[in-house]
Parts: C-alpha cells; structure tokens; sequence
C-alpha cells in the first residue's frame, strides 16, 4: 500500500491512458456516433409520471405544467437553458426540494403509480428509493469506504459491508483505482474520480432511479466520457433521469428526451416543457420550432 | 505605457518588451502597505509595553517567593499573600461554564441554524442574541444578583454566602458567554456547505443523521476554537463578580471545610484578586503583587487557549 496519495496512476486514469492497466478498453469511448438515440422501448413500464406538474417558490411560478412519463431502465434527458426549471423538476422527484421551505409542487409525481406528495409518504425513504448525483462532486469529508458505507448503514443494512462497499465501486468503476486506499480521504480524488465515487455511493442503497444534475458539469472532456461510459453500463439496471445543459451529452447517453423552455414575465422566469419524445426524433426532426432553434443553437 | 502599442500586429518584440516593462512605481498600493504595517506595529509596540512592564513589575515577587506565590492563599500580610484561591475560583467558575454555556449554546446554535424556519419570530431570536453579546457585562452582574443568586439559595447551595457564591458567579458567567457562544457555534454550523448536507439526504440520512453525522464533525473546530475564547471572557470578567458579592478582601475557609462548604462559601477569582489588591493600603501589594497576579491570570488565559487550539487540531480531520 502506498503511503502517498497516487496522483499520477490518477492522472493516467483521467486522460484515458488507463487502457494499459485494462485490457479491454470500452471501445465506445472513441467511435461514439453524434446521435446513438438510446433504445427507447415503449413496453418499458413508466415508473415515474409527472402529470401536470407546476412548482412554486413562495408565489414565485418556477416551473409551468410538465407532463412527462419516465420509463424504466431508460435515460431520460432534460434539457433546456439556464433558468427553465429543469433542475427544479428534477429535485422534485426525490423530494429535495422540500430542503426550501417556500417550495410547493402541485400536480401529481407518481412513482409505480403511488403520488410522492400524498400525506404520509416520507421524503427520507423517497430518497433512498430514488438515489442522486450532483452537479458539483460532493463527497463527505472521509474515506472513500465511509462515503460508500454511510447510505446502507443509515438504512439499517445488515450484510457484509466490505463487499458492499466493492461491489458499489466496481459498478461506478472506480474499484480498480481506489482499492488500495479506501481508508484515505475522498477529497483528495480528482473531480471526476469524486462524481464516480457519488455515483457509488448513490447506488450502495439500491436505488431503482438514479437522478443525475449535470453530473458532469464540473469534469473534462475524458472525465466526462467516464461518466456517460457508466451511465450507460448502469441503464442495465436503474432507470436515469439526468439533466444536462450540453446537448451532445444528451444526444450522446438518453433514450428520450425533455426539452425545456423559459418564459420571462415581468422580469420573473418561469420554466416549461417544450417538447419531450424519442432522443433521436428530438434532435433530428423536432416537432417545436422552439426546439429546433435551441438544437441548432439559435437559441439560449 | 499600454496605450504605446498601436497595431499589435505589427508590434516586435522590442515594442512588446517596452509596453509591459515595470516603468513607474505604484505609489498608492506601497503607501497603503505602508500604513498597514505602521498600524500593526503601533498594535504590536502597545501590547510589548503592557507586557513588558507587567513583566518587569512582577519580576521581584517572582524571584523572592518563586512558586509560593502560586500555591498559597490570601493574606493582609504581603509577605505571605498568593493567588492560589483565586486561580482555583476562575476555574471552577470555567468549569460551571463549560458544563452550562457550552452545551447550552451549541444545541441553540444548531436549532437557529437547522431547523427554525426563516420566520419573522426566528429573525427576532437572531437579532436579540446579538444585541445581548454586546450588553455591558455589569449589567449580568445586576441579573446573577437578582436572579441566580436567589435561585442558587433555592436550590439548598446557599452556604454561609447565602447564594453569593462561586455557583452563582459561574452560573452568571454562563449567561454572560452564552451569546457569544451560540454566534461562534452559529457561524461555524452556517460555514458548512450545503452540498455536504445535500449529499447526506441524498443517500436517505434524516435530518438528525446529516447534522450528527456530517455537519457537527465539520462544524467542530470552529465551534470549539469560538468558545474556548469565551472562556477567557469568562476567566478575565470582574465587574459582574462585584455585584454579586465576590470578596474583595482577606477571607480563608474554616480549617474543616469540606468540598461543600468551600464551593457555596466565600469565594474570589483572579481578576478580582488583582483589583483588591490594587487597592490595599499597603504599597507593596499594589507595586509588585498586582502585576505578579496579572501574570499569573495572563498565564491561565494562555494555557486555556493552548488547550483550545490543541483541541481543535485533534478534532480537525487532517484531510
């Protein structure tokens, strides 16, 4: 085991020299097509609906009528500009927007057909039901192990947490660099090293859907390809909402895609679902105008 | 000068070297540095006399009396007279407030800072904590003396001070720290980033297990290193201990005084020690003595914030 923290194998995995160490490499890395269009399958069950939904900050109209049903085992892209909710619609499926307290979200958000918003329904359990990855890495300040191992035990986990905590960072691919020094802080991994990391911890629960806020924002372009490289290996098994402000990445990754737009009022801003189909009919035949002008970057 | 380049296309490398070359001297920004560092060392000058005089005064009692004048008691007799009851007063009163407006103050910090919601009646709570830091310290004397000397009595502790005690000096020395306590704990808790709380109910944690579990070990380095420092405000306050009844003067307790009586009997701190003896009739306690205290509760105040620091590198993660 090292005594340092090894920054350079870090950066090796970072800047995709990795293949030396893994000898077979994905190849979609390199000769990922423009558009793949997901696989959208309509007799995939619709595991989460939003019928209708409005979200409100005080009086303040945030996000106006969204309809969208999210299938199982897809990716679902939100995409949009800065300020059209997409966000905000997407923290209210797990109930994180109950954290501001002048948050109300009206309609109904469905998931397997029980309204998260009914009267006894508990936002702690929504959340380990519907896990979450954010925008910037955000770690625990500990070790890789207690990152993975804080979700499961808070549920009352009773199996053998070690091959827990490996098997949640083989799936994030992220065992091979870690293995040595799981007991080393998490903050000293690199960004994208850190959003894999999240991304374990947020599947160590087993959650069935996988919320993801920009989740690569915050990373480079290899680092990026990571993650859309495991979001991918993951659709085997989660349902992903992801929100995205990069278009390619939404071409790149989703099945369907939810092209939001932002109406400006009186100065105040309120989101709106534009267009949501098939990733690959949005993106090369779009329905809306709006939509197309965003697409080919007339717009926002 | 930036505007000699014209035409940057055209420039050479001459040109470019001329332009950017370091060609006056920027006369505001070294004269504010200047200043800054003449303010800092009149700070520095003013406390090195204070020290040094102090130093130089308390010198003699030192060198004659070495460590007896630590380990003994109070006498009229400045032959004989030492701070040990003094020092052993000031830490009881910080023990009283350790175990009071420590816990008292944090669980406050955490509930304004956690849970109360953004309501016109919390803003108010906010505001009246800080509004009651800056109160006169004089003015908790009057409350410990009209209310926790006489809760002191009801709680059977009077002793032969009749509540005037060393009890009611620490519990009134809660009072006058806790505000400071829970501001410090506030800011700590507040400096926390929110992605750590978020990361934590993104897993599913309760609110009770995100701040036990993520925000309470991140927020406590900051949390002690604040209320450690009350405590030297605690140790250092005389004012409020005059009102409620500290002895100024001689006093030892009966040969056969048990832990008991001691505690809710005649008690006096450090500061107050100081002051007394500032103004005894007798010279020598003013010229040497006073000075030797003011060492000696210098000395208290700078071992108690060494433990502070020391207690936070331990709770701060190295990482």
């Amino acid at each position: 085991m090292t005594d340092s923290i090894d920054l350079v194998s870090d950066t090796d995995a970072e800047t995709g020299k990795s293949g030396t160490r893994d000898p077979t490499p994905t190849p979609r890395v390199s000769g990922r097509p423009r558009v793949t269009g997901g696989t959208p399958n309509d007799a995939n069950k619709v595991i989460i609906d939003f019928k209708d939904v409005d979200v409100y900050y005080g009086d303040f109209h945030a996000v106006d009528s969204v309809t969208v049903p999210v299938r199982e085992k897809e990716i679902t892209a939100f995409i949009g500009p800065s300020g059209c909710g997409k966000s905000t619609v997407l923290r209210s499926i797990n109930r994180m927007n109950d954290l501001i307290e002048s948050a109300r979200v009206e309609g109904t958000i469905t998931y397997h057909g029980v309204d998260l918003y009914a009267p006894g329904v508990d936002p702690v359990e929504v959340r380990r039901h519907i896990g979450m990855v954010f925008q910037k890495p955000n770690p625990f300040p500990k070790s890789i192990y207690e990152n993975i191992a804080f979700g499961p035990k808070i549920a009352g986990f009773k199996g053998n947490m070690d091959d827990l905590v490996e098997e949640s960072l083989l799936r994030a691919a992220l065992w091979n660099e870690v293995k040595d020094r799981l007991t080393e802080t998490a903050l000293a991994l690199s960004g994208g090293q850190q959003q894999r990391l999240c991304i374990a911890r947020a599947i160590a629960t087993s959650p069935d859907v996988l919320l993801m806020d920009e989740p690569a924002s915050a990373l480079d372009p290899i680092a990026t390809l990571r993650i859309e490289d495991l979001m991918y290996e993951l659709k085997q098994d989660y349902t992903i909402i992801i929100v995205t402000h990069n278009m390619q990445q939404a071409a790149r990754v989703s099945d369907r895609t939810a092209f939001f737009s932002v109406d400006v009022n009186e100065g105040r801003r309120t989101g709106r679902l534009v267009e949501f189909t098939e990733t690959a009919k949005i993106f090369t035949s779009p329905q809306q105008r709006e939509t197309e002008d965003y697409i080919t970057g007339r717009f926002g | 000068m930036a505007m000699g380049l014209k035409n940057r296309s055209e420039a050479t490398t001459e040109d470019v070297a001329k332009a950017i070359r370091r060609s006056k001297v920027h006369w505001q920004s070294t004269l504010f540095s200047v200043v800054l560092l003449l303010l800092l060392l009149t700070t520095l000058v003013i406390l090195f006399v204070l020290l040094a005089d102090i130093i130089v005064k308390a010198y003699p009692t030192f060198q004659e009396r070495g460590l007896s004048f630590v380990t003994s008691g109070l006498s009229l007799n400045p032959e004989t007279a030492g701070v040990f009851t003094g020092i052993v007063g000031s830490l009881v009163i910080a023990l009283i407030v350790v175990l009071l407006a420590f816990p008292i103050g944090m669980s406050t910090a955490i509930y304004l800072e956690e849970y109360a919601a953004a309501s016109r009646f919390n803003r108010f709570l906010d505001t009246t904590v800080r509004n009651l830091a800056g109160v006169p310290s004089i003015v908790y004397g009057l409350l410990g003396l009209a209310m926790f000397v006489p809760l002191v009595r009801m709680m059977g502790l009077g002793g032969s001070t009749d509540g005037k005690n060393v009890i009611a000096a620490g519990i009134t020395m809660s009072a006058l720290v806790l505000p400071i306590v829970i501001i410090t704990s506030s800011e700590a808790i507040r400096a926390v980033p929110n992605s750590i709380r978020e990361a934590g109910f993104g897993v599913g944690a309760t609110k009770w297990e995100v701040i036990r579990s993520h925000v309470m070990p991140v927020a406590l380095p900051g949390i002690l290193t604040g209320t450690v420092l009350t405590l030297a405000r605690a140790i250092g306050e005389t004012a409020p201990l005059l009102v409620i009844g500290v002895a100024t003067g001689y006093f030892a307790p009966p040969g056969d005084a048990t832990i008991l009586d001691q505690l809710t009997g005649a008690y006096t701190a450090l500061p107050v020690v100081v002051f007394s003896w500032t103004r005894q009739t007798q010279g020598e306690f003013a010229e040497t003595l006073a000075p030797a205290a003011i060492v000696v509760l210098l000395g208290v105040l700078f071992i108690l914030n060494g433990a502070a620091i020391w207690l936070r590198n331990r709770t701060e993660k190295k990482w």
